[in-house]
């Protein structure tokens, strides 16, 4: 009975992994009529240490870390405070809940093309104008995704939009486990809101806001498909300070047809996802043995 | 009886007051939410002029349906790809990962969960183990070992149907059944195959509910396999040709908003209807993985 689900598992999961080792130590190209040389590590010298060729992937690494630094913070306590919001029960809750979730739904491809227009970079952009309307004309128009020192934060901004519900009900399931009694308790002790958040609410969900942020982490690393859109489809994203990991991956096997650089790159990207889930789980389980 | 009331009725205006803050917390994140999706839709139903042209998307008076008829004739040639065409092929690789997915991992679950076999620990502990697999990581090596299968249907299709999240979650669902349910079909006789399809799996309706909804959120919104193996405009799921559509000069931008909205319908008609089963999926995927 296990037997479909084995196969599909080893032909489309395991199979392509042990190949992306094994093709990140030769020059594998597609359609070369030569068979592949063996090059050993050389691939991942490379993309780490070589000085013509490492810069673009560190960039990349950086932008990811960078994404993830800004992001699961951000995010974080952002969805919290969402799920917070939407947690008491008072009319009308569901619709805000709803609609804080409405952006999950959204392919972030179809995001990416529907902000690059709000951050069109016109003075007619939506951005650009509410931003000289509440200023008075005095917040000139801005190359939100062309600017060097921008593009990120774009990106990042368009992201949180589109994954923040999704942590957010995480979050909210999770607060709603967290027993009343404690804050009955926390009440007769005269406990202030601020209190009963910090000794009661925060201790209840410890380990769901580290597992969200872990994880969120683990899809900061994974982003790929809004930087592409965003640089490929007309968007005018400033590439050079937003590619990330899996973006190169991308190109090195697409563009460049280098399948042997852009397997170390996913086997680099893996090994660095690997860490994180071996953290996350030992972070998630340690709390609750 | 006077000087009970007395102090509720106080309590309960005061409670009433402090949604006050809260309403208007609501309010303004709610805005910030809706915004981009308000965007969209006006820009797809304003004057191709006024797409970019500040808040004159918003003017109702000037709305009409042009974008839309705009966009299915401009997507309605061989060479374009046909507007029904991409619905078609989104719809059909979405059902089918759904469906095969939901038959192929459920039935491993059970034969892992409940039925005694050679070398199920082991496989067991490897679907575990495959669950830190990203797609992404397998991404590269699987364009280059399937690379003959571009520009096919079952190449969008097959891949995915094996799910290592999916298993897991049906095996955490079937554990929770107890098994003197099973002991007793065994005793009027029934063999593994009618126990699960005629007991288990009319039991487990959330476990299928969650997992086909993750299942759909995640093909509808595909980006990244159709951008490596599909270039044929007959065989693009909508994400993909949405990118090729916002990347043509010049750019129809309202057109490419009236493209949105038609992509997002299916998936937020679902969602409403499937809202409890959407939140519970995700929270239930989070909490467990």
């Amino acid at each position: 009975m296990a037997t479909p689900a084995v196969l599909l598992l080893i032909l489309f999961v395991a199979v392509p992994f042990v190949a992306a080792i094994g093709f990140s130590l030769y020059n594998v190209r597609l359609g070369d009529p030569r068979s592949p040389n063996f090059m050993g590590l050389e691939q991942y010298a490379r993309i780490l240490t070589d000085p013509d060729i490492s810069a673009q992937f560190l960039s990349a690494l950086l932008h990811n870390l960078i994404f993830a630094a800004v992001v699961v913070p951000v995010q974080t306590a952002l969805a919290l405070g969402l799920a917070l919001l939407v947690k008491k029960s008072i009319p009308g809750v569901g619709i805000f809940r709803s609609l804080y979730f409405l952006p999950v739904v959204f392919p972030i491809a179809l995001v990416a093309i529907i902000w690059r227009l709000i951050l069109a970079r016109g003075d007619q952009g939506l951005l650009n104008s509410a931003l000289a309307f509440f200023s008075g004309g005095a917040f000139g128009a801005q190359d939100w995704l062309g600017s060097e020192t921008t593009a990120l934060a774009s990106v990042i901004v368009l992201s949180i939009w589109q994954g923040c519900g999704f942590q957010m009900v995480i979050l909210l399931a999770a607060l709603q486990q967290v027993p009343g009694e404690l804050y009955e308790a926390a009440e007769l002790d005269r406990a202030g809101p601020w209190q009963r958040f910090l000794h009661v609410t925060l201790p209840g969900i410890k380990t769901t806001l580290v597992f969200v942020a872990l994880y969120t982490m683990i899809l900061s690393l994974r982003v790929f498909d809004q930087i592409y859109v965003l640089a490929k489809s007309g968007g005018g994203l400033n590439e050079g300070a937003t590619r990330t990991v899996m973006y190169e991956a991308v190109t090195a096997a697409f563009d460049q047809n280098n399948i042997g650089r852009a397997s170390a790159i996913s086997v680099v990207f893996f090994v660095i996802v690997v860490i994180l889930s071996l953290i996350q789980r030992r972070a998630t389980r340690t709390q609750e043995g | 009886m006077q000087t009970t009331t007395a102090p509720t009725q106080n309590i309960s205006r005061r409670r009433r007051a402090s949604y006050v803050p809260h309403y208007i917390a609501l309010l303004v994140t709610g805005t910030l939410f809706l915004a981009p999706v308000a965007y969209m839709v006006a820009a797809s139903l304003a004057p191709a002029s006024k797409t970019l042209a500040g808040f004159e998307v918003f003017d109702v008076s000037q709305w009409g349906l042009h974008n839309y008829s705009g966009v299915s004739s401009s997507l309605s040639s061989d060479s374009t790809g046909h507007l029904w065409q991409f619905f078609a092929v989104s719809f059909t690789v979405t059902v089918a990962v759904v469906g095969l997915g939901l038959i192929v991992n459920s039935m491993a679950a059970y034969a892992l969960s409940r039925l005694q076999w050679r070398g199920q620990k082991i496989i067991l502990l490897s679907i575990l183990m495959l669950l830190i697999v990203p797609f992404e990581a397998v991404a590269v090596p699987m364009f280059y070992l399937y690379n003959d299968a571009r520009n096919t249907l079952w190449i969008q299709i097959v891949p995915f149907v094996g799910n290592a999240l999916a298993i897991f979650l049906f095996y955490s669902f079937f554990s929770g059944i107890p098994r003197s349910i099973d002991e007793a079909a065994l005793m009027d006789g029934a063999g593994p195959w009618k126990i699960f399809w005629r007991i288990i799996a009319p039991m487990s309706k959330p476990a299928y509910a969650s997992v086909a909804i993750l299942t759909f959120l995640t093909q509808w919104g595909s980006f990244l396999w159709p951008v490596l193996m599909i270039s044929d405009p007959n065989l693009r799921p909508l994400p993909l040709q949405i990118s090729v559509f916002a990347g043509q000069l010049p750019p129809a931008w309202g057109q490419v908003m009236a493209f949105g909205v038609l992509l997002v319908i299916p998936v937020i008609v679902v969602f409403l209807i499937f809202q409890r089963w959407f939140i519970e999926g995700v929270a239930s995927s989070a909490v467990k993985g």
